[in-house]
């Protein structure tokens, strides 16, 4: 700096002559050099960020998408089951209840038994058993309840099979055969005892393979059943219900309210100190740790107030606490930007504060306040921590059918899974982040096309 | 334009309106109105007679308090904050800013045109209708549609948008939306009319569409006009007065201060010599 100023005096006198003898010298066009240099600097600085930016994010949702798509198909293995009458319903009533009782994976196990009649002694049959989901023994059962007439007939059945078997045959588990090397199965590397699946039911799964008793097909349990303890039967539907819930209470509190405040701290409060200190504090709620707005549900909520813990009705209330600073500042933001001059408009004709807020501003400023609260939304869907302290991190079998049914909600469900033990919730935890970004992304495109719809031009 | 000023003086180069006009009843009477923003004083104290059914022109440097006192008489300087005003002010003898005066009946009767065209993002006609609408004037849509084509035919644009009434209003050019905005304002059937600058955002031909309508206007309105061109205020007005620095210098007939005004602020500045 110091240099320039030093050479433009050396050069300043007011001779025309002197100032063009100043620009076509070789110092100046050398300043010029350093001024261009230091905007490309700074643009190869701009272009690396984005890249590396770009590039973080495509490694993310690479490795999210390699390790999720698998488990949207699922292993099956074709049975030749017989219903028969003596194992469901000895006394022949058709009692409902005895039905239900029924031991459905005795028929399971002697329909195994029948493909391989060489498996004798007791662990090697319970190991045989283990090659299909304990899920089959429920599936027969739903279908003698639906149609007792199956009584006494024998069936082809494809059963869902056991989730080690899934995650053999999907090269997951380090043992594989030649026919299961076909549908990816891995070379055997590790010793057998300590691996899920043994020597023997490797031989079997061989055997089925050769059979065609083996297949993948779409997993649509994954969309269609609640949380289990057996990853083969484990959905997300019971988070993504829960999570609907969750948002829609979330809502209902948080869009009124927060344009409600919106509207009278930007259109109606007076500009003074407690304006001025109630502005802050919002900014300020802004950035708190949303896990402070679950201590909050907790200890006001739940304990003071004694509603239900693990409730999707908590768990919005604690999401509308946390979503409202968003709101109000995105709405604020929004009525900030439509021109003063159409207020003045409306006062000049007569119209009453309150009309001019609700025929003229709050209109215009709709779109960006829609935006602003899918944009709340979207962050409240992929909320844990406050939710976590409300309850909402129980381990819940059935889909929520209520705001005050124990539920959980998707990213909760996540990371319950990613803490799972079993190697096939590994996949279906990547599986649901895919599920839960689709949701975002969807939010976020309708945020995007409502504000191009609903623009307007003034 | 300024040597042109200069020769003002000496030989007149408008025709300037008969003075007088009107009713000569008093419409808007003011006494000592002050009004200050925060801690800085705007207006020191004006008191000016606004006469019925006659163009009032306020001119004077930018920064002189015109709009500010013409914003004190629909009472717009209530929205913003920290400003306050002092005196009285009243219309047809009462206190606009008494307690019993409704700020809503005020802005109806007292109706505004703004710099800046500004219609509604809505039709046209909607942009119209609106002040009928919200002010009950019309029980019927047939009643409304002919106040919207009387507003728009006295402000002139009626056969330029009678084929497009739901087309948006801000579709329209310039010129075509202020006048939009005068039909606006007429539609609630105000009894004065204020208007801030109505012309600086226009070219000369629909500036000159616009004094045309104001001057048609004041047979049935009391206009009171700020405006930056003094040709435009000679043109149109019956009074002029000259604001500079938030006092009210001088006040005559136009024709008084254009060809010879009392003061030599109002000279100087007529003469284009500052301001």
């Amino acid at each position: 700096m110091t240099d320039i100023v030093q050479s433009v005096g050396e050069f300043a006198t007011d001779s025309p002559a002197d100032r063009r003898g100043w620009y076509q010298s070789e110092e100046f066009r050398q300043l010029l050099r350093r001024r261009y240099a230091s905007e490309d600097r700074f643009r190869i600085l701009g272009i690396a960020a984005i890249v590396l930016a770009a590039v973080i994010l495509l490694v993310l949702l690479a490795s999210i998408v390699a390790k999720g798509y698998p488990a949207f198909v699922q292993t099956e293995v074709r049975l030749d089951v017989t219903f028969e009458e003596s194992v469901i319903d000895p006394s022949g009533s058709r009692d409902e209840r005895a039905l239900s009782g029924a031991n459905y994976q005795r028929l399971i196990r002697s329909a195994l038994q029948d493909i391989f009649p060489d498996a004798t002694g007791r662990r090697v049959r319970r190991q045989l058993t283990d090659l299909v989901s304990i899920g089959a023994a429920f599936q027969l059962r739903d279908m003698v309840m639906s149609d007792p007439s199956l009584i006494g007939q024998t069936r082809e059945l494809w059963v869902l099979a056991s989730d080690d078997i899934d995650q053999f045959l999907k090269g997951n588990i380090a043992c594989g055969t030649e026919h299961a090397a076909r549908l990816g199965g891995q070379p055997c590397t590790v010793p057998e005892n300590e691996r899920r699946v043994n020597d023997r039911q490797v031989g079997w799964v061989d055997q089925l393979i050769v059979e065609e008793r083996i297949r993948r097909s779409f997993n649509t349990v994954l969309f269609s059943a609640g949380d289990s303890r057996e990853p083969e039967l484990a959905g997300i539907l019971g988070g993504v219900v829960g999570s609907l819930y969750t948002l829609l209470v979330c809502l209902l509190m948080a869009v009124p309210v927060g344009v409600a405040a919106a509207v009278y701290l930007e259109e109606f409060a007076p500009r003074n100190r407690w304006t001025g200190l109630i502005e802050v504090n919002i900014n300020n709620l802004a950035a708190v740790p949303s896990i402070v707005f679950g201590l909050l549900g907790l200890s006001v909520l739940l304990n003071f107030f004694g509603l239900p813990r693990s409730a999707p009705l908590v768990g919005g209330i604690v999401l509308a606490l946390m979503t409202l600073p968003t709101v109000i500042i995105a709405s604020r933001a929004a009525l900030k930007a439509v021109p003063p001059s159409i207020r003045d408009a409306a006062l000049g004709v007569g119209a009453s504060p309150y009309q001019v807020v609700s025929h003229h501003v709050l209109p215009l400023a709709a779109p960006g306040i829609l935006t602003g609260t899918i944009i709340g939304m979207a962050q409240a869907l992929g909320e844990t921590a406050p939710l976590m302290m409300v309850g909402m991190i129980a381990f819940i079998v059935d889909i929520p059918a209520g705001f005050t049914d124990s539920a959980t909600v998707l990213p909760v469900q996540i990371y319950m899974w990613s803490d799972s033990p079993e190697r096939a919730f590994t996949e279906r935890t990547s599986a649901a982040i895919m599920v839960l970004l689709g949701f975002l992304i969807a939010m976020n495109a309708v945020a995007i096309y409502l504000r191009k719809r609903f623009e307007r031009r003034w | 334009m300024v040597s042109k000023m200069i020769d003002a003086t000496t030989t007149p180069w408008v025709q300037v309106t008969a003075p007088g006009g009107g009713t000569g009843r008093i419409k808007i009477r003011s006494s000592g109105v002050k009004v200050y923003y925060g801690d800085k004083q705007a207006l020191k104290g004006i008191n000016l007679d606004i006469a019925e059914n006659s163009v009032t022109a306020l001119i004077g440097p930018s920064g002189c308090g015109k709009s500010t006192y013409l914003r004190c008489l629909n009472r717009m300087n209530d929205t913003i904050d920290r400003c306050r005003v002092e005196g009285t002010i009243s219309l047809d003898g009462e206190d606009i800013y008494g307690r019993t005066i409704d700020t809503v009946q005020l802005r109806a009767r007292v109706g505004m045109v703004f710099q800046k065209p500004n219609p509604f993002p809505k039709s046209i006609f909607d942009n119209v209708a609106y002040g009928p609408r919200i002010h009950g004037l019309a029980r019927r849509i047939e009643d409304l549609e002919e106040i919207v084509q009387r507003s728009l035919e006295r402000a002139g644009l009626w056969s330029e948008v009678k084929s497009r009434l739901l087309d948006p209003g801000t579709g329209l050019s310039g010129g075509q939306q202020q006048r939009l905005c005068i039909a606006r304002a007429i539609a609630v059937n105000p009894e004065v009319i204020l208007m801030d600058e109505p012309c600086s955002a226009l070219d000369p031909i629909a500036t000159a569409h616009i004094e045309e309508l104001i001057d048609e206007l004041r047979a049935n309105y009391t206009i009171v006009i700020v405006t930056h061109n003094m040709q435009q205020a000679a043109r149109v007005s019956q009074k002029t007065a000259f604001f500079h620095l938030g006092d009210l210098v001088e006040f005559n007939d136009t024709a008084e201060i254009f060809t010879n005004p009392r003061d030599d602020k109002t000279q100087g500045y007529i003469t284009g010599r500052y301001g």
